[in-house]
């Protein structure tokens, strides 16, 4: 058996941990990996892997918790809990292998029969496995389910797979081999040059080219450089970075020490959400086991490159998630962006060069240099290479977190990874699909004729709205756009720093003027006023929540326009959402024809014959409801019938 | 007048310690203030003024970065922290029900957040991420997903029977 030599402060021979970590692993019979992600550990997902350990041991199954590499007895199997699955919506979530099964909606009473039937017999128990919605087929394992198979899980290849504490697992998949090869075979301007040619873009929002920031970071003459994770996820409806660091926070912390190696930096930030306190433990966890292993410190696997990490959590600023805002609050103040240049690559935090990147950007750097441009350029399409997770929620059949090749269409992501449309019933029915929601407050919408253009930075930026943090709301025929575009700039009105005035001034204007309308009392001239807001907010702006913020507003104005005039011009919300405007109409069905309404209205807009059914003059109805009182039949109802 | 000075040096005995920890950097002011929040719930006018002091910061400068902060807050919370989510994912699946059916039960009426009895306090926050079970509501950090009213009022119920529990042992 090896032996991993573990000299105080020195990084370990990677293979031989690998090989330690292997044969260690082939020594479990089976792996059973419970989901303790945000999503399953709310749905209970720890007391099944609690249970499930003392089931087994019960049933005198050998089960190990964690590998240890050291002991060479043999065991029935590896109990692991991972990181996001990604399948939220279905969860509990426990997979086993090699049998290839995937239960679903595990509870603790289901153990006793898995620890019974599956791992003591091998049989897999079909009422836990995942039913199609459409076909009823009962399917075994992630490569049948569609909503995996469609995918192309990179980023996320190790979430919910590997066990996110197990440093040794992660050197067993290839891991601190790319740093390694930064730091000791590779100049930092090579280092550079990998990731231009890779064409790796920036994925918290703006697209950057990460190659050109570093060689920015590089460029500058100073001793002292900084490089920030940015994990502060702030946009609503986006959780892939919480689910990278939960799920394979080492992969960041590997990327930080390439981007370290890459552009001099010295001391290195993840700044978390404070929201996120399980990703704040797997990312401190795997930060102090990567420096007492070796990977952080001084002279780093003996290349000479000191590099160090500290976490910090955010506050609950949306604004801090713009680069010198986030600088200005690890310094320790109030979290405001400044006018640019100069960028923060060139002065950053104490005025030192400071890179900031994404963590699902970090993710992929020790793929890029361990298998090269070229290879990282099969995927995607030419100006946005590689893969893009997005986190797919709303009125759609599979909610979760997904993977697919910049370029994947809409349709495939909707409807084939997706599942299809949910209805207002929350019944499948694609019928009801009204629009996609996609970047967050920065972003824009898509409508049934954007469901084939391929979705990269450059198609989506063409149509106004962005890739952004890859958010993916999908929303049915019952969500009314303007509260939507209402809920949005309330959103970015409240998180706007109050800096430069046409962020501050201007967010809280649109929201008025949007609150206009719900209320009913817009006319035309409010959608010209907003637009033309919009356009101020948006090029006079300081930093990029000020200049994105009119971006959903517009293009929900582009997308919907009949929708917002049936508001202003017919004063009428056509989906019933907004209680000002949506008009009481009578259930012929339902009335009697006693005309007891009739005579309570004040204004003599109901008409109609005894016996038979009354109608309303939407004209002349003043929406008093002073109708809806008189009803005893509960034939006069609000809102679209 | 003895005891009440010894309760108050044992009110600063917290953040001494916390000041301690935080090597008074004032770089790490935020993490400071996040530490004296979770210490005493919300974040005291006096110790503000005291973390100020020792960090040579003006009391402005932290009562600046201390109002800048969604997290912070300068005013009691209570015992239970309901947070229910008003991202995306969760608004279009129903979140504002949720904020009304608490609202309505704990009688929270206006800007007004925090229970009489100091039991609970309600706030809305932008996104969890775990939009997958929207609408998602958390109590003291533990998340409860795919929420509905009936089903919220059901915890603050629980809640407040563990409390009475509790209360008459």
């Amino acid at each position: 058996m090896l032996r991993i030599e573990s000299k105080e402060g020195r990084a370990p021979d990677l293979e031989v941990v690998a090989a330690a970590w292997d044969s260690a692993r082939a020594r479990a019979l089976r792996r059973i990996v419970v989901c303790a992600g945000t999503g399953c550990i709310a749905n209970g997902s720890l007391k099944v892997y609690e249970a499930l350990k003392a089931r087994a041991a019960e049933a005198g199954l050998k089960v190990s918790i964690g590998l240890d590499v050291h002991n060479d007895a043999r065991k029935d199997a590896l109990l692991t809990k991972s990181g996001c699955q990604g399948f939220c919506q279905v969860g509990p979530l426990v997979t086993i292998e090699p049998d290839g099964i995937l239960y679903t909606h595990v509870h603790v009473e289901d153990v006793p029969e898995i620890v019974e039937k599956t791992l003591v017999r091998g049989e897999a128990i079909e009422r836990l496995q995942y039913r199609d919605p459409v076909s009823g087929e009962v399917k075994r394992g992630k490569g049948e389910i569609d909503f995996y198979a469609r995918q192309d899980r990179r980023v996320l290849s190790a979430c919910g797979v590997v066990d996110p504490e197990d440093l040794y697992e992660y050197i067993a998949r290839d891991g601190y081999r790319a740093a390694r090869k930064a730091l000791l075979e590779m100049s930092p301007a090579e280092v550079c040059e990998v990731m231009k040619a890779s064409g790796l873009r920036g994925r918290g929002g703006a697209g950057f080219p990460t190659g050109r920031k570093w060689e920015l970071a590089l460029r500058q003459d100073e001793k002292e450089k900084y490089i920030i994770c940015n994990g502060d996820e702030g946009d609503p409806g986006a959780f892939m970075d919480r689910s990278v660091l939960e799920g394979n926070p080492h992969s960041v912390v590997e990327g930080m020490l390439i981007g370290a190696r890459a552009t001099g930096a010295t001391v290195g930030y993840v700044y978390v959400r404070a929201e996120y306190p399980l990703a704040v433990v797997r990312i401190r966890a795997a930060v102090e086991a990567a420096r007492a292993s070796g990977f952080l410190g001084k002279d780093i696997m003996g290349s000479g490159v000191d590099f160090d990490i500290r976490v910090m959590e955010g506050a609950g600023a949306f604004v801090c998630g713009e680069a010198s805002a986030m600088v200005s609050s690890i310094m320790g103040n109030r979290g405001m962006p400044r006018p640019k240049p100069p960028r923060t690559a060139e002065k950053g935090l104490w005025g030192k060069p400071t890179v900031v990147n994404n963590v699902e950007t970090l993710a992929q750097v020790a793929t890029i240099v361990l298998h090269g441009a070229a290879e990282y350029r099969r995927t995607g399409t030419e100006s946005s290479p590689g893969t893009k997770t997005y986190a797919l929620t709303g009125h759609v059949a599979n909610t979760g977190l997904i993977e697919v090749p910049f370029g994947t269409s809409l349709r495939t992501v909707l409807f084939d990874i997706g599942g299809g449309v949910l209805g207002k019933d929350g019944k499948p029915d694609n019928a009801a699909f009204k629009a996609v929601q996609i970047g967050g407050p920065s972003g824009g919408c898509l409508t049934k004729e954007h469901l084939d253009i391929p979705m990269d930075f450059d198609s989506l930026g063409a149509i106004g709205a962005m890739v952004g943090s890859g958010g993916l709301v999908v929303m049915n025929d019952s969500t009314c756009m303007v509260q939507m575009a209402r809920f949005f700039m309330h959103f970015t009105q409240n998180e706007s720093c109050g800096k430069c005035v046409p962020c501050r001034e201007g967010t809280r204007q649109i929201l008025a003027l949007l609150d206009d309308i719900i209320e009913g009392r817009a006319d035309e001239t409010t959608l010209g006023l907003i637009e033309e807001l919009c356009e101020n907010v948006a090029e006079s702006s300081l930093c990029g929540l000020g200049a994105s913020a009119p971006s959903p507003v517009l293009s929900m104005l582009r997308q919907f326009r009949p929708e917002f005039e049936a508001h202003v011009r017919d004063k009428r919300c056509p989906t019933g959402q907004c209680k000002a405007l949506s008009p009481f109409a009578i259930d012929p069905a339902a009335c009697k024809g006693c005309g007891m309404c009739a005579k309570a209205c004040p204004a003599s807009a109901i008409s109609g014959e005894r016996k038979e059914a009354y109608r309303i003059d939407q004209a002349a109805c003043l929406r008093c409801g002073a109708c809806v009182a008189t009803c005893k039949f509960n034939a006069i109802k609000r809102g679209a019938l | 007048m003895s005891t009440c000075k010894e309760s108050e040096a044992l009110r600063f005995e917290a953040v001494v310690a916390i000041l301690d920890r935080y090597e008074r950097d004032p770089s790490r002011l935020i993490p400071i203030l996040q530490a004296v929040q979770e210490e005493y719930r919300y974040l005291p006018e006096e110790i503000l003024t005291y973390v100020a002091v020792s960090l040579d910061l003006s009391p402005a400068k932290v009562y600046g970065v201390a109002t800048f902060y969604g997290h912070f807050s300068l005013e009691a919370k209570g015992k239970y922290v309901i947070k229910v989510c008003d991202g995306t994912a969760c608004h279009v699946k129903g979140s504002t029900g949720l904020v009304d059916a608490l609202r309505a039960e704990l009688r929270l009426e206006g800007k007004k957040k925090t229970t009489d009895d100091l039991l609970f306090t309600l706030e809305t926050v932008s996104c969890l991420g775990a939009c997958g079970l929207a609408p998602v509501m958390t109590v003291n950090d533990e998340v409860h997903g795919l929420a509905t009213p009936a089903a919220a009022l059901e915890i603050v119920k629980s809640i407040r029977e563990k409390e009475a529990a509790h209360a008459a042992n």
